[in-house]
């Protein structure tokens, strides 16, 4: 039987998830639990270190990397040991190259599948549908994402709250980061107004993940749900990446079948946009590639055939001077599309 | 910071926030813990705090402990000084005498008993409050009147006691308790809880609560500092309302993506001059509709009907606007139409494209 996930989500380092996360740790252990320790970030906070004591903790595995030495969560020691709960913080790290798995969440993955429960630590900033949003409103763009069926999947997420107020105390005291990082990190990243939109993204995204849960379960709300499906246009344009994640976020709060689609004019594929049809498939959509001349036409009759009812694209590039008069691909795919919605994605830049 | 036009607040909303301010420095700050359901453990996280800030020297002090407390409750709330409460309600006059820089509430939507200087207890706090004196306090989402409909339609009970939630919506700080219902469940008396799928519901109307609170807090302190926000966490539907549209499609479409997101659902028409009585009906219907669905509805003024859609929609933080769109003969797309204009221009929100019904 697959182990269970547990995700104590939060927005921001310092809000207290490893805290609560070992805290509801020790409970388990109490009763009787097998409890263990995968992988721990102390960051030298005294009162989480405190919360570790009489914790069995599997020592990480060494690796050199570039000339320098790493350490990452020993999954294989972990299998080996198979404790009936591991506790993994730090959910959407990347692990170093030459590591078995590219990211901790397959590591995670792989000791759920094995049966072992699972307790992990995660900011809502590192979910994949929400880059975007998170980059307008902070001004940084997060490199370490999770896509979100994975949480999505999760048997549970606590959502972990503190006020922006307090954190910003925390920090203050020195009790997040050592004094000079601390100083520095409240004057970007972990000022007010980022923080509270943050924190709102954070319980939406909690809520979210409930109202998931209660209609999947079989006493589910009876309320008609329409068949949507969403199909993404996709192209080699860079902002098709902002395209997919918010088609597929739309589609997940629609609870929409989600549909990628590429119309190549020749034979040979565009690299840039076979990077993006698998930056698709990464977040669980599907995709198609279709061969034709005329773009706006392939993509209608494609449409028509899925019983799609929303198309999403990018913005037209703007014409060439010497195509002034004609259609752009949007222009003529409403035209074509006539009985579906066609939603042109903004593309938001700061 | 943002690349629009900061906004400038007029006369009167500028000595409003005076006033408030002021209001604000002198006053208490109020800090409220919101919990789903009884047994989330919002009181001993609202008294570890006081425990904490008693440890870094505040002046801590518990005016209200509901009974019975758990074990470990008790034993915070013994490492702290309590003002004894005058035969079940909070003693004001002892504590306007004492005056600490920080008390504890707990059971915030507790009555008073008749005879008492307020009726309800969060009264109490507000006097508290504008004695100076930091409040910190606990409530479940239960307790918050503008919530009891929902929680009735989940739990089929109703509280007896409640505060208005526009008391909440003036607390400096709020914090979400948040824990899973097995945790509530171990161990309760099964005739008084919700069932576990209740709880689920409750968690997610507390959650949603505070976003919202949270969402306006965010807001008043961007008009604050006069910027207009950027993409915010809330999806905002703007219907684009005229005449011609599939306003019946555009609407249904937006009220079921509003309640999917648990966004706001704007509708707004450009007023024209001349627009024939046919047309005008059309209109009112559409109106009515909007308003039927819950929308909010905005006429706006302005020659130019793109620049006054884009104006609208920045400044309401729109992140979706759905237009509808006839199919004209496409041998005039050159003549670029309200709705390339529109799309060329949106930089912050998409744009959704409704094909008028009675195309072609």
């Amino acid at each position: 039987m697959r182990g269970k996930l547990k995700v104590y989500l939060g927005y921001a380092a310092g809000v207290g998830k490893t805290f609560r996360m070992l805290d509801d740790a020790q409970a388990l252990r109490q009763k009787g639990a097998d409890v263990a320790i995968g992988y721990f970030e102390p960051h030298g906070r005294k009162e989480t270190i405190a919360k570790i004591e009489g914790l069995e903790i599997i020592p990480r595995k060494k690796l050199a990397y570039a000339g320098s030495q790493f350490e990452e969560m020993d999954t294989e020691a972990i299998l080996q040991r198979k404790p009936a709960v591991a506790l993994v913080d730090e959910f959407a790290h990347t692990n170093v190259p030459g590591s078995a798995r590219l990211k901790r969440w397959q590591d995670v993955e792989a000791l759920l599948d094995a049966g072992i429960d699972v307790l992990t630590t995660l900011n809502v900033q590192h979910l994949e549908s929400l880059n975007d949003q998170v980059w307008d409103v902070t001004g940084v763009r997060v490199r370490e994402t999770v896509p979100d069926w994975v949480v999505d999947g999760a048997d549970e997420v606590i959502f972990v709250d503190l006020t922006p107020r307090a954190l910003r105390n925390r920090l203050e005291r020195g009790v997040v980061y050592a004094p000079e990082k601390a100083q520095k990190a409240m004057e970007n990243f972990f000022i007010e107004s980022n923080l509270t939109a943050l924190r709102e993204m954070a319980m939406r995204h909690a809520a979210h993940e409930l109202e998931e849960k209660l209609e999947s379960a079989p006493a589910g709300r009876a309320e008609g749900r329409e068949a949507e499906r969403i199909l993404i246009c996709l192209t080699g344009r860079p902002s098709s990446a902002m395209l997919i994640r918010r088609a597929r976020r739309v589609a997940d709060y629609l609870q929409a079948g989600c549909l990628a689609l590429h119309v190549k004019r020749e034979p040979a594929m565009d690299e840039v946009a076979e990077r993006h049809l698998n930056f698709a498939r990464n977040l669980r959509i599907e995709t198609h590639v279709v061969q034709g001349e005329d773009v706006a036409k392939t993509i209608a009759d494609f449409a028509r055939n899925e019983r799609v009812t929303q198309i999403f694209m990018g913005r037209s590039a703007p014409l060439p001077w010497w195509k002034r008069f004609e259609e752009t691909t949007v222009q003529k795919l409403v035209r074509q599309a006539h009985d579906m919605q066609v939603t042109i994605v903004a593309e938001r830049r700061r | 910071m943002s690349k629009h036009e900061d906004r400038r607040p007029d006369p009167g909303e500028l000595l409003r926030r005076v006033e408030a301010g002021e209001r604000r420095e002198s006053r208490g700050r109020l800090k409220v813990f919101l919990g789903y359901a009884p047994r989330v453990g919002k009181s001993l996280r609202m008294f570890d705090e006081g425990r904490r800030r008693k440890e870094r020297g505040q002046d801590v002090v518990v005016a209200a402990l509901q009974q019975p407390a758990g074990p470990e409750i008790q034993a915070v709330v013994d490492r702290l000084e309590t003002v004894p409460q005058d035969q079940g309600a909070i003693d004001l006059v002892a504590m306007f005498r004492r005056h600490p820089q920080v008390c504890l509430i707990d059971g915030l939507a507790q009555s008073n008993p008749p005879g008492s200087r307020n009726p309800q207890r969060w009264q109490d706090v507000r006097d508290l409050l504008d004695h100076g004196i930091a409040v910190i306090t606990a409530v479940n989402v239960q307790h918050i009147r503008e919530q009891q409909d929902a929680v009735e339609r989940i739990t089929h009970r109703r509280a007896a006691h409640s505060i208005p939630q526009a008391f909440l919506q003036e607390a400096d700080e709020i914090e979400v308790v948040d824990a899973p219902p097995e945790a509530l469940l171990e161990g309760a008396a099964p005739a008084k809880m919700p069932d576990a799928r209740q709880l689920s519901e409750l968690r997610e109307l507390a959650l949603l609560l505070a976003a919202d609170v949270i969402d306006r807090q965010l807001q008043g302190y961007l008009d604050e500092h006069g910027v207009t926000a950027r993409w915010g966490a809330q999806e905002r539907i703007l219907v684009c309302l005229t005449p011609k549209s599939n306003a019946v499609e555009m609407l249904r479409s937006g009220y079921r993506n509003a309640t999917r997101f648990h966004g706001a659902l704007i509708a707004a028409y450009v007023e024209q001059s001349e627009i024939g009585a046919e047309d005008r009906t059309r209109l009112e219907s559409h109106l009515t509709l909007a308003r039927e669905l819950g929308a909010e509805v905005h006429c706006l003024q302005g020659a130019d009907f793109v620049q006054a859609i884009l104006d609208f929609g920045r400044d309401q933080r729109i992140t979706q606007l759905f237009l509808g769109h006839s199919m004209r003969n496409p041998r005039t797309a050159f003549l670029r139409g309200p709705m390339d204009r529109l799309i060329d221009a949106a930089d912050e929100f998409d744009v959704r494209i409704f094909p008028h019904r009675n195309a072609e």
